[in-house]
């Protein structure tokens, strides 16, 4: 059995029946993960840490108290803190940062310090490489170095949680957790070929993830499959009340799989292969405009087509203001991280200059040394929309722009179960190629931050390969709690497409 | 939007960010094409609407959920101030504020 490409289930019943323990899986990835530093996808590897939670997860096992992830490997992106391994942000502002306690995701998957073996048991690998701050769309803005793409080791993973997908499409864990404030769960993904999906807003506990812009910060899964993204999502989500925006109603606390599994179960004729019977699926007219690749745009069709195939109605639909998605979020995002990020000073914790002749010198200095260019230019940015004059025209202005976006969403939800379309206008581009250009960056956001700024579910699938055999990815959009259906509708297209089994050859 | 070096340096001082005089021009160039993407907002008519500061606002009432004011938090003051950059009986150093 090869564990490098194996589902999560597949390793639960390797783990069950001893036909490997959670200690050999352990060495088995950590020794893919050492091979395969090139990549750059591990920012802090501590296989001592590991191997320790490894054999807390075998007396577990042994004990007969494991769950469904007990003892299966998981790799967190640095901005989940953690108390063992350093939480650095990708920033060279917490290059030495100890976390005091553990992200409420890290708590709840496992894989933390302190009580190891807690959680779903879940056994930490170490901590992934990401943008600084979550801040970016290719991963080059890491003070740590570019994380590459395993596909082609001159391209970027996407971003920000680049680190994440480089990691899972290379086969170097078998989970990764990521966050997504403006498609950086999504658009990375896309670009490496593997699945995975931003929840509903508030569904997953910002307590510990290091904020950038909290009203669009969300945590997901990442991994090879619909059907063990939703394994990780219900083992992840859940009300914590130390997060004043994590939901606690009812249908928050329904769980993902149950929804999943329901979705598609009863009274629908799976033999004959249409189980997405009655599923109209929305297309947006906007996200198939000029800015689109070729390539991309016949990946995405040849999926739409089999969506069709399963059953599933299309929709013809539009999101009218998707193009203002765009300056709606760099206002919005830029101000939340302003304001978050002061909190950066050098006193307390994080970066210190070493050259200053005044406390208010102290700080400046301190942050100028300590935040890298991108992050500056948000801070900035930031600062400026929510100053004295501007806090109207620019800062309102968005959250108005942001109100109107929502409600294109719930408009075309009218007319269809999910919105389906391209996640990134292009395949992955190479590394350098737009660093030095902002706003060309940011344009590469336009499909999945509308998604953000509405607070929707949006998920990644891999379709097909665009130009140079760099892999699509499929968004699904979905309205408001609705992960479960998403989930089961892209675990169909997954019985009868192969897209999210092939591997980069030179990490097969 | 077109910004001048001052409107950067008055702008990096709320921030407290030191610029350098060289950085000075290179965020100008850069932070001038930004703002042109997010002027594009301007010519949008959002008359009558209310800002959304909750995403699922949009669909339902969310008010933000308040608790109890009481200490939850046990003492972890040695976890805390562990990464301290300079630290003394337990207090954190700073620069002389006063004289």
């Amino acid at each position: 059995m090869s564990f490098a490409n194996a589902s999560l289930s597949a390793l639960r019943v390797a783990l069950d029946t001893k036909q490997v323990s959670a200690t050999e899986l352990a060495e088995y990835f950590l020794a893919r993960a050492e091979k395969a530093l090139t990549l750059n996808a591990f920012l802090h590897i501590d296989r001592g840490l590991t191997l320790s939670q490894a054999r807390e997860a075998d007396a577990r096992i042994a004990r007969g108290e494991a769950g469904a992830l007990t003892g299966i490997p998981v790799a967190h992106k640095d901005i989940f803190v953690t108390r063992d391994w350093r939480s650095t942000a990708g920033s060279n502002m917490l290059a030495d940062y100890i976390s005091p306690f553990d992200a409420a995701v890290v708590e709840k998957l496992g894989g933390g310090g302190g009580k190891s073996g807690n959680g779903a048991g879940m056994v930490c690998l170490g901590k992934l490489n990401c943008d600084e701050f979550a801040m970016g769309s290719s991963n080059e803005n890491s003070a740590f170095g570019p994380v590459k793409n395993p596909w082609n080791l001159t391209k970027i993973p996407g971003g920000s949680s680049g680190g994440s997908a480089a990691a899972i499409a290379a086969g170097l864990t078998p989970a990764a957790t990521g966050t997504d404030t403006g498609g950086s769960l999504r658009q990375p993904a896309a670009m490496c070929g593997i699945t995975a999906i931003k929840p509903t807003y508030g569904r997953v506990s910002r307590y510990g993830m290091i904020a950038f812009a909290s009203s669009l910060d969300q945590g997901g899964p990442m991994a090879k499959s619909a059907e063990d993204c939703a394994l990780l999502l219900d083992a992840m989500a859940g009300f914590d009340e130390r997060d004043s925006t994590s939901l606690n109603s009812e249908i928050a606390k329904t769980p993902i799989m149950a929804r999943f599994v329901a979705a598609f179960a009863s009274g629908k004729p799976a033999d004959t292969g249409s189980t997405l019977q009655g599923m109209r699926i929305g297309v947006p007219k906007e996200f198939f405009g000029p800015g689109l690749a070729t390539d991309v745009a016949n990946a995405v069709e040849r999926a739409l087509k089999e969506f069709e195939k399963l059953g599933a109605t299309r929709v013809d639909i539009s999101l009218p203001r998707t193009t203002l998605s765009i300056p709606a979020y760099y206002v919005i995002a830029p101000a939340e991280a302003s304001s978050n990020l002061s909190r950066f000073d050098g006193v307390r914790y994080g970066h210190r200059s070493k050259k200053y002749s005044d406390l208010a010198e102290m700080i400046a200095n301190s942050r100028a040394e300590g935040f890298g260019p991108e992050v500056k230019r948000r801070i900035l940015t930031g600062a400026y929309v929510l100053s004295h004059g501007y806090y109207d025209a620019y800062y309102l202005q968005a959250q108005r722009v942001r109100r109107l976006i929502g409600l294109d969403f719930q408009e075309a939800f009218k007319s269809c179960d999910f919105i389906l379309g391209p996640v990134a206008p292009t395949t992955a581009w190479d590394i350098g190629a737009k660093n030095n250009d902002p706003v060309a960056m940011y344009l590469e956001d336009i499909y999945t931050l509308g998604v953000s700024l509405a607070g929707l579910p949006g998920m990644s699938v891999p379709c097909g390969f665009g130009d140079g055999n760099m892999p699509v990815g499929l968004q699904i959009i979905g309205n408001y709690f609705d992960e479960g259906r998403m989930l089961a509708a892209a675990h169909q297209y997954q019985q009868v497409t192969d897209w999210h089994t092939r591997r980069p050859e030179a990490f097969s | 939007m077109k910004l001048t070096p001052d409107d950067l340096k008055r702008i990096a001082h709320l921030a407290r960010i030191t610029v350098s005089e060289a950085d000075v021009a290179q965020l100008q160039t850069q932070l001038t094409g930004i703002f042109g993407l997010i002027d594009e907002l301007q010519a949008v008519d959002t008359t009558g609407l209310e800002p959304l500061s909750h995403p699922l606002a949009v669909v339902q009432d969310m008010a933000q959920r308040l608790r109890e004011d009481r200490v939850t938090e046990s003492d972890q003051r040695d976890a805390n101030m562990a990464n301290a950059p300079e630290q003394e009986n337990g207090l954190f150093l700073v620069p002389r504020v006063l004289d």
